[in-house]
């Protein structure tokens, strides 16, 4: 298959181009979370983005809060943002950040105001931009423009065997046409960590991804009541065929086909390096780790199910596929891609990975995905540890 | 082998592709285990097993009852000898494997712990 040069995207200020054009409405904190889906409630079009945290933070864990709140503004998929807090400084810190971007940001804080001064301010504020962000028109980006993030879950026997060979096919033919990736998922490499770090692209990669996996397994087992033999792989695993702990990351591990990483993330961090595939210390959580990718630029994500998970995110657009047949049968509501046919040797990886290839492209484009026609817009902050 | 004409309902009922259907999925060239993908297998069936990484076909008899996602040993393996899957190293083996038996918790164990 000749794969297309490129795309329909939103042009932005700085230069990146998104596939989706939302106008959103971003609390700081989780006491301004009512102020925020009132103004979304008022300006049709617009969207909040509600959370649980954002309040007595600190350290690591505060830092990671403003990465993710300012690369969720920064976003390309994003055309303008309103940002609430309680507090005028916390609010300021975060428009700024968004504000190099050189997109339309305002802040509104809620302290001395109060929730319905505040509403009707950033609500006047809100439908101006949101009727200048709908003059806004898709224009041919190159493919580069494409940052794509993948994540796997719900996972079974299917997805080693084909739905994420699917995706490793997909970043092997589109990583030398210049697009970023993103794999993440730290806990989910564990069995096969060393032939992971053996795939950086560099020394520094290699010993940058063992440095984050102890710091990771060392966390674990002081953590843990046990090690994980009882836990990985799961009951459900084992019934599903899977044997060993390696053998589940090694079936994780075809996501990214045979790429080399450049570098390591840390969780929400903005890849500087250029084109190519990076590695992102994140949880294994869906929504928590669509969410760090969706904060660090990236704006399409592949989604490879066994199971079904039924994950969406407001901002970044998650694709799935899953090779499972009876996924398909029971929730094909939530499937935009079906290589189930791989199991039955009715197509080939190649095949898969072109049908994904051309799937990734319609939904760049603006075709819908399943879990944001269903309305999935799962928001998930990653908590480090207690606040104070 | 087996073959599965498919029918295209709107072109005149001409063979539209023929495509061959297959028992058993091995990831890469260099794997001792290979994967079921039909519902099971059973004790003495000829298998058509399909190497994905190089698109090659082989085949096999069973000497257990195997079900979907579970895995085949496609040689004799001993004690303390070396899974391979996806062409990677996934554990060893604890309890010696007949070529056709089924490979799984109860003769292979992670080499993690």
């Amino acid at each position: 298959m000749e794969i297309p040069k490129s795309f329909l995207g939103y042009k932005r200020e700085n230069g990146r181009a998104g596939t989706r054009n939302h106008v959103i409405i971003l609390p700081v904190d989780d006491i301004s979370n009512a102020c925020a889906e009132a103004v979304a409630n008022n300006i049709k079009g617009t969207i909040a983005l509600p959370h649980s945290y954002g309040r007595l933070q600190f350290g690591a864990d505060l830092e990671l809060h403003f990465r993710t709140m300012i690369g969720t503004g920064c976003n390309p998929n994003v055309a303008a943002v309103i940002v609430i807090g309680i507090e005028p400084k916390w609010t300021k810190k975060i428009v700024d950040g968004i504000a190099k971007t050189g997109k339309p940001v305002e802040g509104f804080h809620i302290e001395r105001t109060g929730d319905i001064g505040t509403t009707m301010k950033a609500s006047k504020k809100a439908q101006e931009f949101v009727m200048w962000a709908s003059e806004k028109q898709r224009e041919e980006c190159p493919l580069s423009d494409l940052w794509i993030s993948v994540k796997c879950g719900e996972s079974d026997t299917t997805s080693g065997l084909a739905a994420n060979p699917t995706v490793g096919n997909l970043m092997d033919k589109l990583e030398p046409l210049g697009v970023h990736l993103c794999f993440g998922e730290t806990s989910e490499l564990t069995g096969a960590e060393k032939v992971c770090a053996t795939r950086g692209a560099t020394k520094e990669a290699s010993e940058k991804f063992m440095k984050t996996w102890n710091a990771y397994n060392d966390f674990i087992l002081k953590e843990a009541t046990d090690d994980l033999s009882e836990s990985q792989p799961t009951a459900g695993n084992i019934a599903g065929g899977l044997t060993t702990i390696e053998e589940k990351a090694f079936g994780n591990f075809q996501k990214i086909g045979n790429c080399k990483f450049i570098d390591v993330l840390e969780p929400a961090e903005e890849p500087t390096k250029g084109k190519g595939l990076y590695f992102m210390d994140t949880s294994s959580a869906a929504a928590e780790c669509v969410t760090l990718q969706a904060a660090a630029g990236f704006n399409i994500h592949l989604f490879p199910t066994g199971q079904g998970n039924i994950v969406g995110n407001p901002i970044e657009p998650v694709v799935k596929l899953t090779a499972n047949p009876l996924t398909v049968k029971g929730m094909g509501e939530h499937i935009d891609c079906d290589v189930s046919k791989i199991l039955s040797r009715e197509m080939n990886l190649s095949q898969a990975g072109d049908e994904l290839i051309k799937t990734t492209l319609r939904v760049a484009n603006g075709r819908l995905t399943c879990a944001e026609a269903l309305g999935h817009k799962e928001f998930v902050m990653t908590k480090l540890y207690r606040s104070a | 082998m087996r073959l599965i004409y498919k029918i295209s309902e709107n072109s005149n009922k001409q063979i539209d592709t023929i495509t061959m259907a297959t028992d058993i999925i091995i990831h890469d060239k260099k794997d001792n285990v290979g994967v079921v993908v039909i519902e099971k297998i059973t004790p003495n069936q000829d298998c058509d097993c399909w190497v994905m990484e190089d698109d090659s076909s082989t085949n096999i008899q069973s000497k257990d009852e195997i079900p979907l996602g579970h895995k085949i040993a496609m040689i004799d393996l001993n004690e303390g000898d070396t899974i391979l899957k996806y062409g990677h190293d996934i554990g060893k083996v604890v309890k010696s494997i007949k070529k056709g038996q089924h490979v799984h918790v109860h003769n292979v164990k992670t080499k993690k712990w």
